[in-house]
């Protein structure tokens, strides 16, 4: 009979290699060179988080309706507090604040159910949103029809005036900037070189530059008696520039196209407009939607520059906050919330950009 | 087509009818009129009497002035963040990949004015200044550095500098052909350091230490002596140095990634040192990747430098697009000069990172 020979159980590691403390060793003491990068890392956070942390929250002032209530040593938040309103829709009637409300709302569900997966009619809610609700969102604005009293376009500031420039310039720029992309994949000598010499003029100058000439030379070049608002102005700009931007990511997509399905098309016997619009461009556009979200977000954040020709975006309404002679010198609090509103657009915005690279990398 | 060229006519037709009207001559006569303001920091002599074609000027080197430090300082500040984000140490990584994450989603903009207004803006009077030793002070009016005297044998030193540097080119040269032919590499580092260094030195003491450094004093109640960076150009080449290196270290970590690994696996088989893994196999090939993204990023640089009009740094478009704009009316003339230099400074660099990238590029067969 013989005995089962039965190995002895495996001896666990050694304390030091699994566990809380090897983790440390391995992630952060590995060799001399990281442990003084660790310990100088750790010296840099102990000088910089907790004053940090005492300046903006511990130390504090929250409550209170003046500068009086604000003492010393902490951040103002109550400055931030009052001006709330003022940042987020600018000089809007307060009486008229249902309608920015109303939109934004409208907006903010439209885009849930798009992000929601398996909802159904999903292609029309994008179409609406595309084409029907801009016009909604306008009507609601600016008012003049069914009653709403006008509110007057340099009434309109702060993030709602953010994040119109940015949405309608973006509107605008994702035709104009298909039409240029195909004019630059174009056979037609005229068409290419056209495109071409837009899309590199406008993508070699400043966007300042650019603002600047449709706030002082567009009024130069429009027939008598014609004036452009000056928001209208600032649009036209921000659109010519950022189709630009937009005609190179799509070009892109076209590029990405195998030349398979250009013949395809062709064999089918359709016409130049029908292929592209049927078979090439919603494969363009599908592989490029994270390069048109990144140039959304750049847009975003270059909307900023309105300042310059004066409107009164977000940043430039807390900026003008400043020069308000009873909150002086809050400028930190001020940059600070603009810096946290702006970054959690652009965060949401690039992690969602992340997300899609991954949903539609499909391929290998 | 005809549509095309119709519309420009009547936009033409629009705009000499327009200036007709507001009384403004076209033509770039205005260039050599007097401006009549002051500029608070010239390159080359200013003064309120010089003419607007001097003020284009000024504003030009200014705005090549925070480009070019503005390159350098995010290449290298860059460069050292998205090395730390690839640490196998896990506190540098997540401290970098912070420090990404924070700063290239917040708009440049509010960068610019969150250093000016914010910082500094709210540093001390010259009398309480921040300092390091007597080198380096910083207070509200701006950072005070030593200023380099040059001295009498600085020619010489110069020269003799410049010869060791080619010297140390040929040797490369040499020992390139060298390994060719022998398939040896012959040692050039500590060679290289020697000829670097010895002549150079000698060179400094015997001419008896050709440059000194002026540094700045407080005298009665400002600075005096030194070289003063205002605020207004450290703002702008604090945040245009960390916004683009944000991105920067993106470009770098990415073109670091895309090397696949087993390259690193066959040049370790070879035998060679991680030191010649990194400088042979691993940054040619990631260079590749980056040279483009990198490209974009020194334009996109050079162009955000035009966000100095926001706080007063006298750059091109400050000046020019700005001040002499409104005292002159001439739009269409400076808004085009503006954008032409803009253009040329733009094709300039993307011809020269082209030429630089074709070098490099992979020789396939």
């Amino acid at each position: 009979m013989t005995v089962a020979h039965s190995p002895h159980p495996d001896l666990p590691p050694p304390l030091t290699s699994v566990g809380p403390v090897g983790w440390l060793r391995r992630n952060l003491f590995s060799s001399p060179i990281n442990t003084l990068l660790t310990l100088g890392a750790l010296y840099l956070l102990y000088r910089l988080v907790p004053p940090m942390i005492n300046w903006a929250l511990l130390d504090a002032n929250w409550a209170g309706s003046s500068r009086e209530a604000c003492s010393g040593d902490g951040a103002c938040w109550v400055f931030v507090r009052l001006r709330f309103l003022h940042f987020m829709v600018g000089f809007y009637p307060e009486s008229q604040l249902w309608r920015p409300v109303t939109v934004f709302g409208i907006a903010a569900l439209l885009l849930l159910y798009l992000l929601v997966k398996d909802l159904p009619h999903k292609g029309w809610v994008t179409g609406f949103g595309l084409l029907g609700f801009p016009f909604i969102a306008f009507l609601l604005f600016y008012g003049g029809l069914f009653g709403l009293p006008v509110v007057e376009t340099h009434q309109w500031g702060g993030l709602m005036l953010t994040l119109i420039l940015s949405t309608v310039g973006m509107l605008l720029a994702l035709p104009l900037g298909t039409l240029l992309a195909l004019g630059r994949r174009s056979s037609m000598p005229v068409a290419k070189t056209l495109s071409v010499v837009f899309i590199e003029l406008w993508r070699g100058v400043p966007l300042i530059t650019v603002l600047f000439m449709s706030s002082v030379l567009l009024p130069l070049f429009m027939p008598d008696g014609i004036r452009l608002d000056k928001l209208l102005r600032a649009l036209i700009g921000i659109a010519l520039f950022q189709s630009a931007y937009m005609a190179e990511v799509i070009r892109s997509g076209l590029q990405a196209v195998p030349k398979g399905q250009y013949e395809a098309a062709n064999a089918l016997g359709l016409s130049y407009w029908k292929a592209m619009l049927l078979i090439i461009l919603p494969q363009a556009l599908k592989t490029v939607i994270p390069g048109i979200v990144n140039t959304f977000i750049e847009l975003f954040k270059d909307t900023t520059l309105v300042l310059i020709i004066g409107l009164f975006d977000l940043l430039a309404t807390v900026q003008a906050s400043f020069t308000d002679s009873k909150w002086l010198g809050f400028s930190a609090e001020g940059y600070i919330f603009a810096g946290l509103i702006y970054w959690l657009f652009c965060f949401s915005m690039s992690r969602y950009s992340h997300h899609l690279e991954k949903k539609l990398h499909t391929g290998h | 087509m005809l549509g095309t060229v119709l519309f420009f006519l009547l936009i033409g037709a629009n705009a000499l009818k327009n200036l007709e009207q507001q009384g403004i001559t076209s033509g770039f006569a205005f260039l050599s009129q007097k401006a009549g303001f002051s500029i608070i920091q010239t390159l080359i002599s200013y003064s309120e009497s010089s003419t607007y074609g001097r003020t284009f000027l000024v504003g030009l080197l200014n705005t090549m002035l925070v480009s070019v430090l503005g390159i350098i300082c995010a290449t290298v500040l860059g460069f050292l963040i998205g090395i730390a984000r690839l640490s196998s140490n896990w506190l540098i990584a997540k401290l970098a990949a912070i420090y990404i994450e924070i700063f290239r989603n917040l708009p440049l903009l509010l960068q610019v004015f969150f250093w000016y207004f914010a910082v500094l803006r709210s540093l001390p009077l010259p009398r309480n200044s921040l300092h390091f030793g007597d080198w380096f002070f910083l207070n509200i009016r701006g950072i005070y550095i030593p200023r380099p005297l040059p001295g009498q044998g600085l020619t010489a030193l110069i020269i003799v500098f410049g010869v060791s540097i080619a010297a140390i080119y040929a040797l490369k040269i040499w020992a390139r052909k060298h390994q060719e032919k022998t398939g040896k590499e012959p040692p050039t580092l500590l060679i290289s350091l020697a000829i670097l260094i010895i002549p150079s030195t000698i060179t400094w003491f015997s001419s008896g230490e050709p440059l000194q450094w002026e540094l700045p004093a407080l005298k009665g109640l400002n600075f005096k002596g030194g070289l003063t960076v205002i605020p207004e150009l450290a703002a702008l080449l604090f945040a245009l140095t960390i916004y683009t290196a944000s991105l920067i270290a993106e470009i770098v970590r990415s073109g670091i990634l895309s090397v696949s690994h087993c390259q690193t696996e066959a040049a370790r088989a070879l035998g060679l040192p991680h030191r010649k893994i990194l400088r042979l196999v691993v940054i040619p090939q990631a260079m590749r990747v980056m040279i483009p993204q990198m490209t974009s990023q020194y334009l996109n640089l050079v162009k955000n430098s035009s966000l100095a009009t926001a706080i007063g740094y006298p750059d091109l478009v400050s000046v020019f697009a700005g001040t002499s704009l409104n005292q002159t009316g001439q739009a269409i003339e400076i808004i085009a000069m503006t954008m032409a230099v803009y253009l040329t400074i733009n094709l300039t660099i993307s011809w020269l990172m082209n030429r630089y990238n074709e070098r490099i590029l992979l020789q396939e067969q």
